[in-house]
């Protein structure tokens, strides 16, 4: 035994007596994880969050988040004498004043960006792939939590600085609160400490950004964690994949090394963003006062699609026994987007009340072997997307010499029009792959190679496709749809029978599928 | 196909694939290589915490540096960035190809648990609940239930409670601004009084209420409420109404600047068109129909102010604004 | 035959003879139209004002009017002053090129002095803005660079963006970028309010104030970038499309060369 070694286990063994970790240990130290680059992207969100912890609190050891007013006095001439909030005269510090202060807040900045890019693009992996389904409803959930907050955050966090931009973006979440029928008015109070702005807006919001919702996000993502950890995390279909097992790399060392050397991509990547992209160049803002905008005021990124569903509202508002109601606020501002999230979150029962499918599922499925479930996604990306677009319209207008008036009734019919076509789309394409495969598994691979036959007739020699190949293609379970009765044993109508009967249609568009290839049709054709 | 009712096969697993060894496997000139790529990997990193280092100590905060196609970059900035990047990345590099070139990368099986409890545990643990429940004795005893019910829910109650000092009652400063009848328009900023013929036809300019007294300092809830745009068409280009025209002086309009939509400032004036553009959501308004709004999703017009002008010639308001300003809430038309 | 007989019917004779007329009527044009370009320069007003009335005629009245009065195209120039003319010709905006949409800066036609000219003829018909003289753009020592940026975001960042990239307005016009326009045309456009743009009234935005604005607007034209690349400062829509594209992009690079098997 090397000195190095009776060190380690003199350690090792301190530590056990104390908590028994070695039996623990022992176990989840050779755990196997699969390894598909797209099981990373949780990753990506996981160590943003970690940068985004670590760069704010060096930034919470200048920021000064008070609204009181002071005079500007410090390097950056253009704001020099300008009366401004000291929130964003201690952005500005950290800014000019401190060494590494500007990269850390762009660092800060990128980093939100990113986490909330890694969430929507993990999402769309999981959601495609059905990893949500039994028994990972819960962490799905816990999933739509952490995007719902991610967004709050990162509002909260761009506003700190209070400047003209995030300050106009205030403004906008005020009308919203104001907005709300009977509360509305009480809540702007009560938030900004009376009328808008106020003084007490900047210093509250500051401590729900770097107490109260990383604290709720530590809590949710340690319990994200621990449940890919305790129910392993599922795996793509393949040879020797089973539902029963998992096929991978051991934690330690090959995981270890990889997931820990990931952390370091992402933290430098964000780094080099930081670096060489500005990003919320607040001196060229200015200071808020409500007196003042700036033409293209929008969002970040992650709220496009909200302020570009603002955007594209019909003008609505009913005045009903003297008291307003803003339909035109509250549709888009609260309650399109509340459906929204609902039936995402609600998504894995739906869907297995649609199917009648209530079974564990640990193998994913490939996108196109779920056509239904594909073209909804599709659906809804078409819906974010064009909301997305509309929320930047005066941008894209200048850039691409459009006008805003034709973006925006391009987005109020489209955001109508384009997603049913594009639930349509998809799902005949998926139907299309899915005859593809069967094709593949049944005549083999196309060689281009044309061989004449004796007696004349040109074939294209196919390939048969390996097995492993051929197990990947047919490997997926294809549900049969729900045949729920209508009518008991004597052939009377049930009380449910409606119910039943939608749910049988919904089962049925929910399964469509291509058939796929057997083995005893691959010895048919073979013997033909 | 026939149509005999035999047992349809479906193709079988054929199992995990052979392990394909790696050129670092087989050969050990190739590990050794991987082995130094890591190193210079690891290297690099160290290269760049070097980088960081010098940018922090001795590059100054104002040195710019030019880079094609970028233009002028702050060289402090961009080298400690760039510094920390590629100390952080190439550590993250090396391990990942530490990993893959010279870690065992055999796949590993291993096993997937039921979660479900066994059927004699969860009894058990349905035996558990109940018998704590039974010691508890709530279920004979509903005195103790219903009380403990009313303890909880009121005690839960006092956070909100303590929260009512978070704000003052709205009560009507939602309908109110700093105009009354006489107030002077005056400049934003600047703070200097407008006469009618400072402006030429078809200028704008930004107002807010005159402060009468010591004190000239205006509160950012004063402005959000009280800033006023102040426009200038001929007298014959309005479509106004008898009441409505006779809160113009001149061709002279004023209008509340705040949107009527969500709160944002509406100063974009179109000299040709006459439209208001709110650039937050497209709202546009018509000048000429006193601020009619013409498209976008804002569902009221702006309020206009009544303005003429005093004796000396300056503008005035005529009232105080005739409705509340700014975005809609509640109580607006009680 | 004689000496000259033979060289008149000499070959070169007629190339000759061809290039010597084009000379002479070449340079005597010349001669003749430096003469009169100097006689600008000296002239009198009323000869400026019949110059400018000239080229007015030939490039300006099939859209202006005859007489400036206007038509369906274009509006009237009775009353728009000398100010109007130097920045709308001055730009390149007039004469318009493309009428669909607005005018836009694009390359000069006239040269300064012709300029000058037809400012002064249109400044003739009706009294309007003048085009500011040199004492008054002194922006580096009249204006203030923090007192300019105060006010162009209180009367021009709402059409013109915060950076002064520009923006949109309604039915395809936009605000253009106010980068890299000469003091006096900035000056020029809030005078005069060309198009779209209203008038800024040196009582409501005082002389001082406007130089302010210059001097404000010439160094955000040369600050140097802070943070890094500036993507367009035009706020987060370019910084959500460069996560989207280069950031998600490199890591989703570096995710694909991880989990790939190495050879």
């Amino acid at each position: 035994m090397t000195a190095r070694e009776r060190i380690a286990g003199n350690v090792a063994g301190y530590v056990d007596d104390r908590v028994g970790a070695a039996r623990y240990l022992k176990k989840s130290l050779k755990k196997v994880f699969p390894d598909h680059w797209s099981f990373l992207l949780g990753e990506i969100a996981l160590y943003s969050f970690i940068i985004l912890l670590v760069s704010g609190t060096f930034l919470t050891f200048w920021f000064d988040p008070s609204q009181r007013e002071v005079i500007y006095d410090g390097e950056y001439a253009p704001l020099k004498g300008v009366e401004m909030s000291a929130a964003y005269a201690s952005a500005l510090d950290i800014s000019f004043e401190v060494r590494g202060g500007l990269l850390m807040r762009q660092i800060h900045h990128w980093a939100a960006l990113l986490f909330m890019v890694a969430i929507v693009v993990h999402l769309l992996r999981v959601y495609f792939t059905g990893a949500f389904r039994k028994p990972r409803e819960f962490n799905w959930i816990i999933g739509i939590g952490l995007l719902t907050l991610g967004i709050v955050e990162g509002f909260l966090g761009y506003s700190l600085p209070d400047d003209l931009l995030s300050g106009t973006g205030i403004r906008i979440a005020e009308a919203i609160m104001q907005a709300i029928p009977v509360v509305g008015s009480y809540l702007s109070y009560f938030a900004f400490g009376g009328a808008f702005p106020g003084e007490a807006f900047i210093p509250r919001i500051y401590i729900v950004h770097v107490l109260i919702l990383p604290g709720i996000f530590l809590a949710l993502i340690t319990v994200h964690l621990m449940l890919v950890w305790y129910q392993k995390h599922t795996q793509f279909p393949g040879p020797g994949r089973t539902e029963k097992n998992v096929v991978g790399y051991p934690l330690m060392p090959v995981y270890m090394a990889k997931a820990g050397g990931f952390f370091f991509i992402v933290f430098g990547v964000t780094a080099f963003l930081g670096a060489v992209a500005s990003i919320n160049p607040i001196w060229l803002y200015g200071p808020y006062t409500p007196g003042q905008v700036s033409a293209g005021s929008q969002p970040d990124w992650y709220m496009g699609w909200l302020d570009g569903l603002v955007r594209m509202a019909p003008p609505l508002e009913s005045v009903i026994f003297g008291y307003t109601i803003s339909w035109n606020i509250l549709i888009p501002g609260l309650i399109l987007p509340g459906i929204m999230f609902t039936l995402l979150a609600l998504y894995p029962f739906i869907e297995s009340w649609a199917t009648g499918d209530k079974r564990e599922h640990h193998l994913l499925d490939r996108p196109r072997n779920n056509p239904n479930r594909t073209a909804i996604g599709a659906m809804a990306l078409t819906f974010t997307l064009v909301s997305l677009l509309n929320g930047g319209n005066d941008i894209i207008a200048t850039t691409f010499d459009l006008s805003i008036n034709q973006m925006m009734w391009f987005s109020r019919i489209g955001v109508l029009v384009l997603p049913p076509i594009a639930f349509i789309v998809t799902k005949r394409i998926c139907l299309s792959l899915q005859r593809a495969d069967r094709e593949l598994v049944l005549h083999g691979r196309e060689t281009g190679r044309l061989v004449r036959l004796p007696h004349g007739e040109f074939v294209e020699i196919h390939e048969p496709i390996s097995p492993e190949k051929a197990w990947l293609l047919t490997s997926h379970e294809q549900l049969a749809p729900l045949e729920l009765p209508e009518f008991d044993a004597a052939g009377v109508k049930r009380p449910q029978a409606l119910k039943n009967k939608i749910r049988n249609r919904i089962s049925r568009a929910a399964t469509t599928a291509i058939p796929k290839a057997t083995e005893s049709e691959r010895r048919e054709i073979e013997h033909h | 196909m026939s149509n005999e009712s035999k047992e349809i096969e479906l193709i079988k697993d054929p199992g995990l694939p052979a392990h394909q060894h790696r050129r670092t496997d087989v050969d050990e000139k190739y590990a050794k290589i991987a082995e130094r790529q890591v190193a210079i990997l690891f290297m690099l990193s160290v290269a760049g915490t070097l980088l960081l280092i010098y940018s922090y100590i001795f590059i100054d905060t104002d040195t710019f540096i030019f880079i094609p196609i970028f233009g002028d970059q702050n060289a402090h900035q961009l080298f400690l960035g760039l510094g920390m990047a590629m100390a952080l990345f190439f550590i993250g590099a090396g391990a990942i190809h530490w990993a893959k070139q010279l870690m065992s990368d055999e796949e590993v099986i291993a096993q997937r648990h039921e979660f479900r409890s066994d059927e004699v545990d969860r009894a058990e643990f349905v035996k558990t609940v109940k018998e704590g429940a039974a010691v508890a004795g709530l279920g004979r005893r509903p005195l103790i239930k219903r009380t403990l019910g009313l303890a909880l829910g009121l005690s839960g109650l006092t956070p909100l409670l303590l929260l009512r000092d978070l704000g003052p009652l709205p009560g009507n400063e939602q309908k109110e601004t700093s105009w009354k009848a006489g107030t002077r328009l005056v400049t934003d900023p600047g703070d200097r009084p407008i006469k009618a013929s400072d402006l030429e036809v078809g200028a704008v300019a930004q107002t807010l209420p005159e402060i009468i007294g010591e004190d000239k300092h205006r509160k950012l809830s004063d402005i959000a409420k009280d800033a006023v745009l102040l426009i200038r068409l001929r007298p014959e280009d309005f479509n106004l109404d008898d009441e409505r025209l006779s809160w113009t002086h001149e061709g002279i309009i004023a209008f509340s600047k705040i949107c009527s939509h969500m709160g944002c400032a509406v100063a974009l004036y179109e000299q040709q068109t006459k439209h208001l553009l709110c650039p937050c959501h497209q709202s546009t308004f018509d000048v000429t129909r006193a601020a009619k709004v013409i498209f976008g999703p804002a569902a009221r017009p702006l309020p206009q102010l009544a303005v003429t002008v005093d004796s000396e010639g300056y503008l005035i308001a005529q009232a105080p604004f005739n409705e509340p300003v700014g975005p809609s809430f509640w109580g607006r038309s009680a | 035959m004689k000496r000259l007989s033979r060289l008149r019917r000499h070959r070169a004779a007629g190339p000759l003879l061809l290039i010597f007329g084009l000379l002479t009527i070449g340079t005597t044009f010349q001669v003749a139209s430096a003469v009169t370009n100097t006689t600008t320069a000296n002239a009198d007003r009323s000869a400026l004002i019949e110059e400018g009335k000239q080229l007015f005629l030939k490039g300006c009245s099939s859209c202006h009017g005859l007489n400036a009065e206007g038509g369906v195209v274009a509006p009237s120039l009775i009353g728009v002053g000398a100010a109007s003319v130097d920045f709308q010709v001055g730009t390149g905006r007039m004469p318009m090129a493309d009428m669909s949409q607005q005018a836009v800066r694009k390359n000069v036609v006239y040269t300064p002095e012709e300029i000058h000219a037809m400012a002064v003829y249109v400044a003739s018909l009706a009294p309007g803005p003048e085009v500011p003289g040199d004492e008054l753009l002194n922006y580096e020592r009249d204006g203030s660079i923090a007192e300019g940026g105060e006010l162009f975001r209180t009367n021009c960042a709402m059409c013109h963006n915060f950076a002064g990239q520009g923006g949109a307005l309604t039915q395809g016009k936009w605000a253009p970028s106010v980068m890299g326009v000469t003091p006096k045309h900035i000056y020029e456009a809030m005078i005069t309010g060309p198009q779209s743009m209203p008038v800024f009234s040196d009582k409501t935005l005082t002389p001082e104030e406007k130089l302010s604005v210059i001097k404000w607007i010439k160094h955000a034209e040369t600050e140097p970038q802070l943070g890094g690349v500036a993507l367009g400062r035009v706020g987060p829509v370019t910084e959500g499309l460069l996560v989207w594209t280069l950031g998600i992009g490199m890591l989703i690079g570096v995710a694909v060369w991880l989990a790939m098997k190495a050879r």
